[in-house]
């Protein structure tokens, strides 16, 4: 026990963080968010970055932000891949079980605009297809700090 | 070796491929087919890929088949009749065909005669029965739809106390889409099935005509945390049909890049194995140390994850010295930290208590499934190309082969551990020994015509690609990831253990549902 509090001593604060958004009011949340992640057919790249955004470095709970397990709970619909003909009604059930209001950040540009995966005849090529999009965040895969960025714009967006 | 592999090289019905030596070539008749196959399992080979393409005005419709014995890899081709669409099945001998000849009659309508599963794999509810996209047809888009898979028939468990579970495609947590239908006793899995083909997205299908460097883009997207790994066979392949190799410096710093990837990978997933066990301290430790090597990543090569580093014939940038003192650096300081680390996690009892003896797959069982890779090693089996069949630079380094028997979550949590150092030291290898020289060698691929095949061992297990190229076009590509082969086994796996132990066994097997899916 004691070691492992030595370690985590040890290790400290690391990363600079990201600055909280300007405005913050009890009015809106702005900046804070339960997110609600669907992988509709990604490569798993911009998986590895959303494992990312849990780490230390980036801190995403503490900027009042957390992944749900449950849609019933998500107030942000985060939707990586471009949409495989397979997960398309998944990813459409897990919207219609959000409470409103609810928005979708499409991450990645497969999630943006199909990337590589464009034409093919298994994808349907963009989130938009399916789903109304709020807000893109581009990117192969997108770095941390843009998809933290992305999700904050998005909370602090006025109100739709 | 065998008769039947000893009279295939002698008839020159196999001719050794162009680089590193034990990879063969060789297109077969079907009782060739079938005798190969049951000499490769007298011999405890593995079936590392099967696949089919499709015919044109020069090709006829095939079957293609990877083998893998300790010190050789054998692509082998069947060409199917016109009006014969059939071949056997190999599922009696390997049962990891099973899935594999699914997927060929889904994409291409050859049947396996022998298969008795004949229930769709790749394809669900969204395709129409009897569309076979990655035959040339007309109109394919207007055949397909979006319906979910509400119809799938699981092989259903009878008994009064016996209830079903299904998960996913969407999960809990933020991994990829597949489902599991657990069927319990109380709280202990009876039987596991899974339904994976939701991440689909028509891979073949997106090479075929595409120039070798739209394929590249995409090889290295077939599962993204094994970029370096399928760019790497891709190019492998690639520079084989061009009869060129990359230069020496180029072929170490894609093996960096490789090692990179390797290590990356272990320190998430056992970050992840000791969350999922209930510790959160050690994802924290691991991926902040994680973290360093993205940030170095994209510093030094250009990309977090070292995505598109790879390029036809060489490296996308070069590694200036300054950097080589910095990553060595970086490797004797992660190895102190993890020592330390590894030290106080192996003497926790809590979280010995929920990994040993949960998951197992006893040498045993991982021999009849044909395991290989991290996992396989973990149950015993000794498979490592970098040991058994090295390419360059890998031929230059002693690479030992390390193995644990124990096949349970502890077994492959240890594995890991025991690749991080061994990787740790081929950087330092590679690092100290990196040759001066160019990075790129100058490839011209519009002019190429040939066959190519790829193989590297990436962080799961063997990595393939076989590419067939016609005036700088690619005729066919199929990538392989390990993954394929071992889904099945985690059905296995998860027996007499209970549904709570489910994330931790599948995250200590980590598989690509990406890379399976294609």
């Amino acid at each position: 026990m004691y070691r492992i509090l030595q370690k985590i001593w040890q290790l400290g604060k690391v990363g600079k963080g990201i600055a909280p958004p300007a405005q913050k009011s009890l009015s809106n949340f702005c900046g804070t968010a339960a997110i609600r992640h669907v992988d509709a057919g990604s490569c798993n790249g911009c998986e590895l970055e959303i494992q990312a955004l849990g780490g230390p470095h980036y801190g995403l709970e503490q900027l009042g932000m957390g992944l749900t397990a449950s849609p019933r709970h998500a107030d942000i619909l985060l939707v990586t891949g471009p949409v495989s003909r397979h997960m398309a009604s998944a990813l459409q059930a897990t919207f219609a079980a959000m409470p409103a209001p609810k928005k979708v950040l499409a991450l990645g540009d497969c999630a943006c605009h199909g990337g590589v995966f464009a034409g093919s005849y298994a994808v349907l090529g963009a989130v938009d297809q399916v789903l109304p999009v709020h807000g893109r965040c581009p990117g192969c895969p997108p770095k941390p700090e843009a998809i933290l960025q992305s999700l904050q714009e998005l909370t602090c967006a006025a109100k739709p | 070796m065998g008769k039947v592999l000893t009279s295939l090289e002698r008839s020159g019905v196999f001719r050794p491929i162009a680089g590193p030596s034990g990879r063969y070539r060789g297109v077969l008749s079907a009782p060739e087919w079938l005798q190969l196959a049951e000499e490769i399992h007298q011999e405890g080979g593995r079936l590392l890929a099967l696949w089919g393409t499709e015919a044109d005005e020069q090709l006829p419709p095939s079957v293609h088949a990877l083998w893998r014995l300790p010190h050789a890899v054998y692509w082998v081709s069947m060409h199917l009749g016109p009006d014969h669409l059939q071949y056997p099945s190999l599922s009696r001998l390997f049962p990891t065909a099973t899935r594999m000849e699914r997927a060929v009659y889904d994409l291409l309508g050859f049947t396996a005669d022998g298969n008795a599963d004949r229930r769709p794999w790749v394809r669900h509810e969204a395709w129409p029965a009897g569309c076979f996209p990655l035959r040339r047809q007309e109109g394919l888009q207007n055949q397909l739809g979006t319906a979910g898979d509400a119809h799938y028939p699981f092989f259903e468990v009878a008994g009064e106390d016996v209830h079903e579970i299904p998960v996913g495609p969407v999960h809990a947590g933020s991994i990829e889409p597949g489902h599991f239908r657990f069927s319990c006793v109380g709280e202990k899995i009876v039987r596991l099935e899974e339904r994976l083909g939701y991440t689909h997205k028509g891979v073949a299908k997106l090479f075929l005509e595409q120039d070798l460097d739209f394929g590249l883009r995409l090889a290295g997207r077939i599962s993204g945390d094994s970029t370096v790994a399928f760019a790497w066979a891709y190019v492998m392949a690639a520079e084989q049909v061009a009869g060129l190799q990359a230069p020496v410096r180029a072929q170490f710093l894609r093996a960096l890049a490789l090692e990179r990837e390797r290590l990356l990978n272990h320190l998430g997933d056992l970050g992840a194995l000791g969350n999922d066990a209930g510790f959160a301290f050690v994802l924290s430790q691991l991926l902040a140390l994680k973290e360093n090597l993205l940030r170095e990543n994209e510093h030094f090569f250009g990309h977090r994850y070292l995505m598109d580093y790879l390029t036809l014939g060489g490296v996308q940038r070069d590694l200036p010295a300054a950097a080589c003192q910095s990553l060595l650096e970086t490797v004797a300081r992660l190895r102190s930290q993890l020592t330390s680390l590894e030290v106080l996690l192996a003497e926790h009892s809590g979280l010995r208590d929920r990994m040993v003896g949960t998951g197992m797959v006893v040498p045993e069982r991982a021999r009849a499934w044909g395991m290989g890779g991290l996992v396989g090693r973990a149950s015993g089996q000794g498979w490592d190309l970098r040991n058994q069949l090295p390419w360059p630079p890998y031929d230059q380094f002693a690479c030992p082969l390390s193995v644990q028997e124990d096949g349970d979550v502890a077994a492959r949590w240890a594995q890991r551990w025991k690749e991080i150092y061994q990787s740790l030291s081929l950087q330092e290898d590679l690092l100290g020994k990196l040759p001066e020289g160019s990075m790129q060698a100058t490839l011209v691929t519009t002019t190429l015509h040939g066959e190519g095949l790829g193989i590297v061992e990436g962080w799961r297990g063997e990595v393939a690609c076989m590419l067939g190229v016609r005036e700088g076009r690619l005729l066919f590509c199929h990538p392989q990831d390990p993954s394929t082969a071992l889904w099945p086994v985690l059905e296995e796996a998860v027996l007499q253990d209970i549904v709570a132990d489910f994330p931790l066994i599948n995250k200590s097997f980590n598989l690509s549902y990406s890379g399976q899916d294609l």
